[in-house]
């Protein structure tokens, strides 16, 4: 190309830019460290054109060297950091909020409290909305650290408590921290975002001193805001609570509802079933096997045996009472074909025989009842089952013989 | 002329200049004892007295600055070049009597010194204490100063002439800010022929000496030792003296901020030298170093292919007319006959040749090598120590030459891009921004040190030797490396007593070369285009000579016509096959 042998400044550094880069992604520091050394020399021409300029470049590639290099030492990267903070005024909370956050990595807490509290109070140039932000974040981290303060005074009160101590001193700096705290946490959890380690602890703090109701509201907002982007873990804390207060079946569902809806796969939806199978009322339970299928879709509880049993259990029951058979035709209308592959090939059937007897036990119930009894799946394994003389396997046998025009009603 | 004190005995202002440089009145003869100050001989590269006729009193300023002008700036730059040049070996005639003249020549020229200054051309001097407050409060400035900021923000140096067009705009009279007394009038004016001096020409300057004195350096050569530093060029104002304060506008014109291009600067030095009214240039004959027939020879052995072919570049010189006197010695101004650029001009040369013998269609020179290959296993090694050397195979030469080329040309990527462009004397537009630049420096200081000790053991290597070889290969090598005395009897024959090459093809790179002041080239190079043979030859003499390819295959192009020129004439439309 006609460009290749004209050099200048420009070019010369995006190709210096580009060998960094290669070498950072194969983790060559000391490479990487080389060709920065010669990329800074960049800070002495204004990019105020381009969209990402030296001085974010350098903080960020610097920052990552200066984290991985072997012979890289804290106090070298602290006086880097403090370096950084003076390159750009619109980038001088992020500098810090980012140092503050590898000298926590690095157990320094009291230097990350000072440099957060050092950020708070600073002042300059215009208060844009940003900036607002900005300072609210490090405000709230600087409540979480208050919160792990109130933590560790809370935990020693405990324990003098227990020798009979009742420690004015400590019990009064941990108020002080929770107000601290609090005050902070309460502030950016109004601000739509995920915001999951400071609900946490907001909430933590809340029900220590009884706000109970506070929490729920505040959990209640996190959960349902639609300003708030959908954060399944909202409803997951949102359930932990309502459990912890005893709070009905009812309210349990009605959380995990929106859990399923949202994170078919996740590990709450066990409980769920649970749940829901207990429940009299008949849409419940239909919910129930819907929920515990859906799970099952996914790949990561291919192995899981409780999910398999509640499946398993909730089969039986409805294979036994003949009653809404249907439900088991339409949860299966839609798995009948890829089913069979994913879960019950004879690979796997042996496999499962092999690893974990009672997972293939729940598995091959179901098997049989979907499949019929001279599905692979069942036929190994019940055979397996019944060389072992293993009792169970025996009766699961009988059952699935016994119940096989079922089968034969589903698969229609 | 500048002087406007009024005569002491006449009231007066009328003043002209004796001989012995004193201001007398042309009124009433009074010589006065004020004299026109002479120009320090620190700038000046002999001992003989030049005046800058612009001199003005050169009066201290506070912050210990003096009044300089931009051409003797470039004075002091093209000194340092030809010092480096002397240091390398160059005739020291070249600095004291050829550059020397050719510079004094071209002042003269542009009416810049050693003439009477044109009338209605006033400088308004301004110091740089006294522009800075002239310029807040003088009301026609601020679009400067908005200009001046503009370029503070701009990313490239180069691309901020348009600030210089657009300060035109602006009166004459009023000057911009430069550490210079003439810096903005030197950035305004359209001096379409007075031929502006420019970084870049001060190689033009450089090589247009060397090529009267004809010494062996071609002008690839010449920007190689640029790009390696042995001859100043990138911040070369860092050895102004301490008095020269460079600042704004003086900085688009001194500090560059990209590598010379050969094209640029040999086409200026065209442009000079007719600009000059230079005579007809010393001959270039055949035992000259730029003489094909040696350059030939040189670049062969850099490219590790065998002697024997160098006597098929003289013939192929021979044959085209190219080792003729008047077609390589310059004559400036003449429009008629071809520049001639002697370094790509021998390796066209050479692909040509590469082409003749070995047709280089990615198909029959393989064939060819396979061919040699089978002759060499088969022979034992009295026999070729009788019949001079080895078959030469294309196969092996390919890589060889590959994989040492593939080395260098990563190194001087890794170079390139590893290349640090500021020096230690910081540069700043305006006193304002003096300490935000010192500050920066620091910090780029000090992160250099920092990551620098990261770098572990490596360290910023030496600066090489200046060397006139990038590849070299040794005979002692054992390995069969080195291919300078192979035998190219595996493609030729003997025909009618006459040694003749066995290829009976050859391939025209371009059936019509294209008019070359329309459209700038010859032909145009796609690599997609052509053979991935000729490719890579073409690959080879652009990394060395430091160019792109597609000058290289202009030259081919010129070099094919001019050989097979008969035989173009009598036809053909579509065929680009021809039969020797």
């Amino acid at each position: 190309s006609s460009n290749e042998h004209k050099l200048n400044f420009k070019k010369s550094k995006e190709a210096c830019l580009s060998y960094i880069q290669d070498a950072l992604l194969q983790k060559q520091w000391k490479r990487a460290a080389e060709f920065l050394t010669c990329y800074v020399e960049s800070l002495e021409k204004d990019y105020s054109r381009e969209h990402i300029g030296p001085s974010e470049m350098i903080w960020r590639i610097g920052t990552e060297i200066l984290w991985r290099h072997s012979q890289s030492r804290m106090k070298e990267f602290n006086c880097f950091m403090e370096q950084m903070k003076t390159l750009g005024v619109k980038r001088y909370l992020k500098v810090c909020l980012e140092h503050v956050f590898h000298l926590l990595c690095n157990g320094q807490i009291d230097e990350a409290y000072q440099n957060l509290s050092l950020a708070e109070s600073w002042r300059f140039g215009e208060q844009t909305a940003i900036r607002d932000k900005e300072i609210k974040l490090i405000q709230a981290y600087r409540g979480l650290l208050d919160y792990c303060s109130w933590s560790k005074q809370k935990k020693i009160l405990l324990e003098h408590g227990e020798d009979g101590f009742a420690d004015l001193a400590v019990e009064q700096e941990m108020h002080s921290y929770f107000r601290k705290a609090a005050v902070n946490l309460k502030e950016i959890i109004k601000i739509p975002g995920i915001w999951d380690v400071f609900v946490k602890c907001y909430v933590d703090l809340l029900e220590f001193y009884g706000e109970h109701n506070e929490a729920r509201q505040v959990l209640n907002e996190y959960a349902y805001n639609s300003k708030f982007p959908a954060n399944p873990n909202a409803h997951v804390y949102l359930y932990q609570f309502l459990k912890r207060q005893g709070e009905s079946k009812k309210s349990l569902i009605s959380a995990l509802k929106i859990l399923h809806d949202i994170v078919p796969s996740h590990e709450l939806m066990i409980d769920f079933n649970t749940m829901l199978q207990k429940s009299k009322k008949r849409k419940k339970c239909q919910l129930g096997l819907e929920v515990i299928f859906a799970a099952l879709d996914y790949a990561g509880w291919k192995e899981n045996a409780k999910a398999w049993s509640c499946l398993a259990r909730q089969v039986k029951q409805i294979v036994i009472t003949e009653k809404h058979l249907d439900w088991i035709q339409q949860e299966w209308n839609s798995r009948k074909d890829w089913w069979p592959d994913f879960h019950f090939s004879h690979y796997l059937a042996k496999r499962n025989w092999q690893e974990n007897k009672s997972l293939s036990h729940e598995k091959a119930l179901v098997a049989g009842i979907l499949l019929g009894k001279d599905c692979k799946y069942f036929k190994y394994v019940s055979h397996q089952g019944c060389k072992a003389r293993l009792k169970r396997f025996r009766m699961l046998k009988k059952f699935v013989t016994r119940h096989n025009p079922v089968y034969l009603r589903i698969s229609g | 002329r500048d002087f406007n004190e009024r005569c002491a005995q006449c009231s007066e202002v009328n003043w002209g200049l004796t001989d012995g440089g004193r201001f007398y009145c042309r009124s009433c003869h009074n010589v006065t004892e004020r004299t026109r100050e002479v120009v320090n001989t620190d700038f000046i590269t002999n001992s003989r007295v030049q005046t800058i006729s612009k001199g003005l009193k050169k009066q201290e300023k506070n912050d210990g600055g003096c009044e300089w002008y931009i051409c003797e700036g470039f004075q002091l730059v093209l000194k340092k070049q030809v010092e480096a040049l002397e240091a390398l070996g160059v005739c020291p005639q070249m600095k004291d009597e050829i550059l020397c003249n050719f510079w004094r020549c071209y002042l003269q020229k542009s009416k810049q010194a050693y003439c009477k200054r044109p009338a209605g051309e006033t400088v308004k001097t301004l110091s740089v204490c006294e522009s800075s407050t002239d310029v807040d409060s003088d009301p026609e400035r601020p679009s400067l100063l908005h200009l001046l900021s503009l370029s503070e923000s701009e990313g490239d140096l180069q691309t901020d002439c348009s600030f210089a067009s657009s300060v035109s705009k602006v009166s004459e009279s009023t000057s911009v800010y430069s550490g210079s007394v003439d810096g903005s009038l030197y950035l305004m004016k359209n001096q379409k022929d007075k031929l502006r001096m420019t970084m870049p020409m001060t190689l033009s300057f450089c090589y247009l000496a060397l090529l009267w004195v004809r010494e062996p350096i071609t002008l690839s050569e010449l920007l190689r030792f640029v790009v390696e530093g042995h001859i100043p060029y990138m911040n070369v104002f860092q050895h102004f003296p301490e008095k020269m304060k460079l600042c704004g506008l003086d900085l688009k014109i001194f500090c560059v901020e990209s590598w010379p291009e050969y094209k640029e600067v040999f086409n200026k030095m065209h442009e000079l030298a007719a600009f000059l009214d230079l005579p007809r240039f010393p001959d270039i004959t055949e035992s000259c170093f730029l003489h094909p027939d040696m350059l030939c020879m040189k670049y062969l052995m850099e490219a590790n292919l065998p002697d024997e072919l160098h006597n098929w570049t003289c013939r192929v010189v021979k044959k085209t007319g190219i080792g003729e006197v008047d077609f390589l010695t310059l004559m400036p101004g003449n429009k008629s006959t071809r520049k001639v650029k002697y370094d790509v001009l021998a390796a066209a040369v050479i692909v040509v040749v590469l082409k003749l013998l070995f047709l280089l269609d990615d198909h029959y020179e393989w064939v060819l090598s396979e061919f040699a290959e089978e002759r060499n296993k088969n022979n034992t090694e009295v026999c070729m120590f009788y019949s001079g050397g080895p078959y030469f195979e294309f196969k092996k030469w390919y890589e060889v030459v590959k994989r040492s080329l593939d080395v260098e040309q990563k190194k001087l990527d890794e170079e390139k891009a590893k290349y640090l462009w500021r020096c230690e004397k910081p540069l700043f537009y305006s006193v304002k921004n003096k300490s935000k630049v010192l500050k920066r420096r620091q910090m780029v200081v000090n992160l250099q040190n920092q990551f620098g000790k990261l770098s572990g053991s490596v360290q910023r290597a030496e600066k090489p030797n200046p060397s006139s070889f990038q590849l070299s290969w040794s005979e002692e090598n054992t390995d069969g490396s080195c291919f300078h005395g192979h035998s190219l009897k595996g493609v030729l024959q003997e025909k009618c007593g006459l040694l003749t090459v066995m290829n009976p093809d050859y391939w025209l790179c371009t059936v019509k070369l294209c008019n070359e002041k329309l459209c700038g080239h010859l032909a145009h190079y796609r690599e997609v285009e052509f053979p991935q043979s000729y490719h890579f030859v073409l690959g080879l003499f652009s990394f060395l000579l430091r160019i792109q390819p597609s000058y290289i295959h202009d030259e081919v192009c010129m070099i094919e016509h001019r050989l097979f020129n008969k035989k173009l004439c009598k036809k053909l439309k579509y065929n680009t096959v021809l039969r020797k």
